[in-house]
């Protein structure tokens, strides 16, 4: 990656966001991926620097190749391009709780300075906000995968002191929580944002930011944040994209686009 | 023996106003039709189930037709908000709803218990989620042999589970093929099963001795509703009309544009 051209064209956060956290997985991962975000950049890493990645969907699909995006977690495209299918029932007992994940790539609507996620409501929870769809797999991503990443675009809605519902645990209050809750994997380990990457502090384990995206400032990230956000000794500059990175996911999202925005049919 | 109905018939004779029903189908096969006609029949006071509601529970909610939900996941896949589903949460319309919510990995535990006859399901989950406590059906045990704390919810079985597949033989037994989700764990969990197919062949034809067959002495009715899946779809036979579960988001957003597209396409004078 580092002897490629850097970048020619301009590129937008959200594009900085996604190749940014491809980047953060490698050739012999196996990656349960959630939809959206994740699964574009899980799908970039493997169509660049991680070409035998295992890709994992909870509908089943173990291995899977899809040419386009998935718009859902069950699309054919994803059965028709993976190693096999299993039930969701064996997805969740044997793969997933079996602790044979090495990653798990989520989203989330409100993430906290501790890493909990919350993808369930805004607002109270008898008397919501926002309904938001809810946890999915997400509580067991967390807590089986050998760690989790994180990718969300940062602003204070998102990015905030504590989470309205923790939907998914990440480390709970800091320190030793989750030992203390008897899981034995890593949790979050790294926040992938459209400024910034973030990852815990070894002890405290709240959120400090490690690496930010080239033409993003100090103060950027700190409005963007709804507690007092702090930054590692050292923080790198994130690499821009490459060409190659930005061609291939744009060819990617084209391909995607077009897909499905394939005729339309009456369904009664 | 398995009957062959029609599926007016088959809804009609299986799923009664008050029931626990599922309509299952984990993003794929998912059975439109007949909870069309569920909605035809205007069915009441249902306790829905399903591990990811989509579009055809956002329809019978916002029809009126449920009072309770079990769920994992009430979203619109990679589009966002069932607008129907958080209508009635949010603001009781067009009737209040209540929730009993899980994760993925919980019902896919709690289907997988149903079909084995055991009364709950034991898993490692929940930890440290706020979900625990909002509901009586999240609990917590202790290994026998090694003490670790397991979470616990009860089997899912419903009165009447339905699901679509891609074909039965003559005599009901039936074939799945693709992504197959929680399918043949909700036809065993079920005191009743309906199984709408695309086709019903001479003979099954399954393509692997170990393709997912339910024999038909599992099936309760078995209905011919070819594109009975679509928006969804049908592995083999045709694809997920991606571009309507997005134009959804814009029909549903509004109760107004939600009836009237539901009175044209699903209540109209079709039977």
């Amino acid at each position: 990656m580092a002897s490629e051209p850097v970048a020619t064209t301009t590129y937008t956060a959200a594009e900085m966001m996604i190749i940014a956290a491809s980047r953060s997985l490698r050739n012999d991962d196996i990656c349960f991926v959630g939809i959206g975000a994740p699964s574009a950049a899980c799908n970039l890493a493997r169509l660049t620097h991680a070409p035998d990645i295992t890709l994992i969907y909870e509908s089943g699909t173990i291995g899977t190749k899809p040419d386009i995006l998935p718009l859902s977690i069950g699309d054919p495209e994803l059965c028709e391009t993976a190693i096999t299918t299993v039930s969701v029932p064996e997805m969740f007992q044997y793969w997933l709780q079996g602790g044979r994940i090495s990653v798990g790539f989520l989203g989330g609507a409100q993430i906290d300075r501790f890493s909990n996620i919350n993808s369930t409501v805004i607002g109270d929870y008898a008397h919501p906000t926002v309904r938001l769809p809810g946890a999915g797999g997400a509580p067991e991503i967390a807590s089986c995968c050998q760690q989790i990443y994180v990718i969300m675009r940062q602003n204070r809605r998102s990015f905030v002191p504590q989470v309205d519902f923790i939907t998914s645990f990440g480390h709970g209050t800091g320190g030793d929580a989750r030992q203390r809750l008897g899981l034995r994997t890593a949790g979050p380990s790294l926040i992938v944002t459209d400024l910034c990457l973030m990852r815990p502090d070894s002890e405290s384990k709240e959120l400090i930011v490690v690496a930010i995206h080239p033409g993003v400032t100090r103060e950027q990230i700190m409005e963007a944040t709804g507690w007092p956000i702090r930054f590692a000794d050292h923080v790198e500059q994130t690499p821009p994209p490459t060409d190659g990175e930005l061609t291939i996911l744009r060819e990617l999202q084209t391909r995607t686009a077009q897909a499905h925005s394939d005729e339309k049919r009456d369904h009664s | 023996m398995t009957a062959f109905l029609s599926l007016p018939e088959a809804i009609a004779q299986y799923v009664h106003d008050g029931d626990t029903v599922a309509l299952e189908g984990f993003t794929h096969l998912i059975s439109f039709a007949a909870g069309h006609e569920i909605i035809r029949q205007k069915k009441s006071n249902l306790t829905l189930v399903r591990m990811t509601p989509d579009l055809i529970y956002d329809q019978l909610i916002g029809m009126g037709c449920a009072r309770k939900l079990i769920f994992s996941w009430g979203g619109n896949p990679g589009v966002g908000s069932l607008h129907q589903l958080r209508d009635a949460v949010e603001h009781s319309w067009p009737r209040p709803l209540e929730l009993e919510e899980h994760s993925h990995a919980a019902m896919a535990h709690a289907y997988a218990a149903g079909a084995a006859g055991l009364p709950c399901a034991i898993f490692r989950g929940y930890a440290g989620s706020d979900l625990v406590g909002k509901h009586s059906n999240i609990r917590f045990i202790e290994c026998p042999f090694t003490g670790e704390r397991l979470a616990a919810v009860p089997a899912i079985r419903p009165d009447v589970g339905i699901i679509h597949a891609q074909r039965a033989d003559r005599k009901g037994n039936i074939l799945i093929e693709g992504i197959v989700g929680v399918q043949k764990e909700v036809v065993l969990a079920a005191t009743l099963a309906v199984v709408t197919v695309e086709e019903i062949t001479d003979e099954l034809h399954a393509p692997s001795p170990n393709a997912v067959v339910l024999p038909y002495w599992t099936v309760s009715a078995v209905v011919l509703a070819p594109e009975g899946a679509r928006p969804s779809y049908a592995h083999g036979y045709y694809g997920r009309d991606n571009a309507f579960y997005t134009a959804w988001d814009t029909i549903a957003r509004d109760r107004e544009s939600f009836l009237s597209w539901m009175r044209e396409h699903v209540l109209g004078d079709r039977k």
